[in-house]
């Protein structure tokens, strides 16, 4: 999909595939599968580039049909709760003309040579809202391929001609004759057929599953206390650890006194690693107890005095000397230079845990010739990799179970979890199970990034903006985790809602600086990237409309002449709000627009400010262009879900340095939005028939602003810093 | 010493000190791992269980306060009618997102009906805001408790 306004990276993650990628030949073979049936291997381009190199074909997915009729397909995809297991198994099925209920999606085995997704950098792994994304064309032409090969098959047996048969419901009829086989029944034949050349999609309007709302495959056994997740594996003779790390990141531990922990009931070891104890318990409730009574001194080492403030300064001081140049449009400086009006302003977003309602956790045996792991990852293939390297083992000795996420949010697409077990069970006979306390999980968290954000603009006579100036200063996760993503100072996550926005600006110059706090590791988070660049982008456009005396809607359609995509989104979200009708005191609507991860999204905020400051957001109004929708149901689920995890973060979320430890650390003071609290959010998806955009995180990042702006309309009030500040809001006496 | 519990209809003896709470009595000891851990001091609600019929975060519950009384897990709850009419209803809405907060979310739910048949938004409010959802599931939790309550 080529998107209606410009962009200037030919690499950036997450853009659906064009069709001419996939040539069949290099995309996909057929087979005789294992234990009979239909067998397609495919080589889906998420692999890592490399497979129309010379050693030929590399299939990194893989469709068995088997005699049973069942469809079974090995993905690198996890379910994390975002209906990924639902949605590709729906593709698939509409192709091939089966009930959604005969197709299941199995995660396949670690392998980051198979499996590894170049729209994250090579790695196996989850995340970056791109599965449905990569997955849309070439899961759709194996369905497709799959059903030509098995009517082929039938009309071989029946020694008619295929173009007289057709399939439907997993099975293929010969209507002239009134006969049907099942597909299961074909799957063997099938295999011998030849494999098309070319095989037509079906038109949007033909689609049965595509577009319809979809229950969810792995919804059943999550409640009925079924589900198994990975702190709740229970291998025979697992012992329960918990642990202490050192409270300031790169401290150690000094000195020990574990006598009154050994001596409470349950307790059966105490493992002493460089910068962490562990007590290792039959149950969670001796290790605690056992970790409550341990007296332990730490080395705090370099960070010992760090705060908050430091990085913060250190991050403005930055913005002060050019970064590296992101997108450049025209000349700024001679624009300002002639502009009627200048705005400046500066933001700050804070460091944000994941608070992932699981507790950071892994199961790990160790023993002299392999490793066991057992853990919900984003990211198979990494933690395996990390486990053997941690255990000393050879890869191939190291198995891991994959097991169901309670929550990922990025925070499983790091492996620090998997070493720090594994360093553990090093020490442990048997397997162990590592447990985080949630103040361990909050405290030793690895935090979406601190940025500072320096803007000016310069307007004319009219009020409209004539040239954009954006610097920002903050960490690269990419360049840590997928260091190939991050080239010449700048890396696609970083810049994205900061770059190619969807407004008409002659001249625009955005430049990054790249400044790796000291003491406090930082990751992936929903939406990462946008979820400061759009805080800061759409708060500041609100600054301009405020700044031209305009409505802050009509200002932003003015200039979205060129992406009637993005202009019908704002149009629509405003007039499902009554965008323009008057509202009480202190209550007050804001609206933001976003294009990112290949989706438009417009939000209209509606938000009462009390006479004390407290801020509530009563409703949410939604329109959303995520191009072709597969699961409605989801992408509503999914926006709802993000727009809670976003109003979270503006309320609420901040994580605090005080002499290099956390200040946070359990719910009570790093509080989550509960359902008193939770507006009720409209969603209304705009028809299109483009590819998929992604949607897990586009909320996330579009309620930010909205609720700041919303605050702004309410009290006149503009917060330019994260999270949302009561004590300025109170209304004066 | 051990104690003596009644879970689910049947009789467990477990060996643990008298202050463990409940919560890991019944994760790691008699492997009913579908009660959740999330934050230790009754600020989630992943591990509500039912004592009596009462919900209660076990995560704080000590096991030798239990002494008679019934617990309740999310594995037996579909045994009863509201809590079957619960799980249905949350079938039903599509509640579930990752599903770790929803062991607990249907306790207090399913707790909430078996006294309030026809709750309010805000007998809603009260009854289920202990329980986090970090997937923000809530709009259709309340859908959900409403359907259950037709």
């Amino acid at each position: 999909m080529i998107p209606e306004h410009r962009t200037s990276r030919a690499a950036r993650p997450g853009r659906p595939q064009s069709t001419t990628a996939l040539s069949r030949r290099t995309f996909l073979q057929a087979g005789a599968a294992v234990g009979g049936g239909l067998m397609l291997s495919l080589s889906l381009p998420f692999g890592n580039g490399k497979t129309e190199a010379t050693d030929g074909f590399v299939p990194n997915a893989f469709m068995r049909i088997g005699g049973d009729g069942r469809i079974v397909l090995t993905m690198p995809y996890v379910e994390m709760g975002q209906g990924t297991y639902t949605s590709i198994p729906m593709l698939v099925a509409e192709e091939l003309e089966v009930d959604l209920s005969q197709v299941r999606l199995e995660h396949a085995p670690p392998n980051e040579k198979l499996y590894g997704n170049p729209l994250l950098g090579g790695v196996q792994a989850t995340g970056n809202s791109n599965a449905v994304r990569a997955a849309w064309q070439p899961l759709r032409q194996a369905g497709a391929i799959a059903r030509t090969m098995l009517v082929s098959a039938a009309a071989r047996r029946w020694n008619v001609d295929s173009a007289s048969c057709r399939a439907q419901s997993g099975q293929v009829l010969h209507a002239p004759t009134g006969r049907s086989i099942k597909y299961g029944e074909l799957a063997a034949d099938a295999a011998r057929m030849p494999v098309p050349e070319r095989v037509v999609l079906k038109r949007p309007e033909d689609f049965k599953l595509i577009g319809t709302p979809a229950k969810r495959l792995d919804t059943p056994a999550k409640v009925n206390g079924a589900a198994v997740y990975g702190i709740d594996v229970r291998p025979p003779g697992v012992k329960i650890a918990t642990l202490a790390q050192s409270p300031v990141f790169g401290g150690r531990v000094k000195n020990v006194d574990d006598a009154a922990a050994k001596a409470v009931k349950g307790v059966r070891q105490i493992v002493r690693l460089d910068d962490a104890i562990a007590v290792v318990a039959d149950h969670m409730g001796a290790a605690k107890k056992g970790l409550a009574a341990l007296v332990i001194e730490w080395d705090d080492g370099p960070h010992a005095k760090l705060n908050t403030k430091d990085i913060a300064d250190e991050l403005e001081r930055a913005t002060l000397n050019p970064g590296v140049i992101a997108e450049t449009i025209g000349n700024v400086s001679s624009a300002m230079a002639g502009a009627a009006t200048k705005i400046e302003a500066t933001y700050q977003a804070p460091f944000l845990a994941h608070a992932t309602m699981e507790p950071m956790n892994c199961t790990a045996h160790v023993r002299q010739d392999g490793c066991e792991i057992w853990v919900g990852t984003q990211a198979l293939a990494r933690a395996q990799a990390a486990a053997a390297k941690t255990a000393g083992l050879p890869l191939d000795k190291v198995v891991v179970h994959n097991h169901l996420i309670g929550g990922g949010f990025g925070r499983r697409l790091d492996v620090d979890g998997v070493v720090r077990a594994v360093q553990i069970a090093r020490q442990v006979e048997g397997p162990v199970k590592v447990v985080w306390t949630r103040e361990e999980d909050i405290q030793h968290d690895m935090y979406r990034p601190y940025w500072f954000d320096r803007f000016s603009a310069g307007l004319d006579d009219k009020g409209m903006p004539v040239a954009w100036s954006h610097r920002f200063a903050g960490s690269s996760v990419m360049a840590r985790w997928a260091p190939p993503f991050f080239n010449n100072g700048l890396d696609p996550d970083t810049t994205e809602g900061a770059i190619d926005l969807v407004y008409g600006l002659p001249s625009k110059h955005v430049d990054y600086v790249r400044v790796e706090p000291p003491g406090i590791p930082t990751a992936f988070w929903r939406s990462v990237g946008p979820s400061h660049n759009v805080f800061v982008v759409e708060s500041f456009m609100d600054e301009l409309a405020a700044a031209a005396k305009q409505d802050p809607v009509a200002y932003r359609l003015a200039l979205l002449d060129r992406s009637p995509r993005a202009k019908a989104v704002l149009a629509l979200a405003a007039e499902r709000a009554d965008w323009g009708q008057p509202l009480p005191e202190r209550v007050g609507r804001g609206a933001s627009l976003q294009f990112v991860f290949a989706t438009y999204m417009a939000l209209v905020a509606e938000v009462e400010v009390s006479k004390d400051g407290a801020v509530r957001v009563r409703s949410v109004v939604c329109a959303v262009d995520c191009g072709t929708v597969v699961n409605p149901d989801t992408v509503q689920a999914q926006i709802q879900s993000a727009i809670i995890f976003g109003i979270t973060a503006a309320l609420h979320g901040q994580i605090t340095l005080k002499d290099g430890r956390v200040e946070q650390s359990n719910f009570h003071d790093y509080e989550m939005l509960r359902i008193n609290e939770a507006p009720a959010i409209e969603v209304h998806i705009v028809h299109s028939s483009e590819p998929p955009g992604g949607m897990g995180e586009c909320g996330t990042s579009a309620i930010v602003p909205a609720v700041a702006n919303a605050i702004f309309a309410a009290t006149g009030k503009r917060l330019r810093k994260m999270p949302i500040d009561s004590a300025a809001l109170k209304q004066p006496a | 010493m051990p104690f003596t519990i009644k879970m689910n209809g049947n009789a467990h003896s477990v060996d643990v000190d008298g202050d463990t709470p409940l919560l890991w009595v019944l994760r790691d000891v008699l492997g009913m791992t579908g009660t959740k851990f999330g934050c230790g001091v009754a600020l989630c609600g992943a591990c509500t269980v039912h004592v009596d019929g009462v919900a209660t975060r076990s995560c704080i519950t000590p096991v030798d306060s239990i002494g008679t009384s019934q617990i309740t897990t999310i594995e037996a709850i579909g045994a009863t009618s509201v809590g079957a009419k619960i799980q249905r209803a949350w079938l039903d809405r599509e509640v579930v997102q990752c599903g770790y907060c929803q062991s607990g979310q249907i306790m207090s739910a399913s707790a909430l009906l078996a006294t309030n048949a026809h709750p309010t938004d805000s007998d809603i409010d009260a009854a289920m805001s202990g329980n986090i959802c970090r997937c923000g599931t809530y709009s259709r939790i309340r859908e959900a408790i409403k359907q259950a309550a037709e």
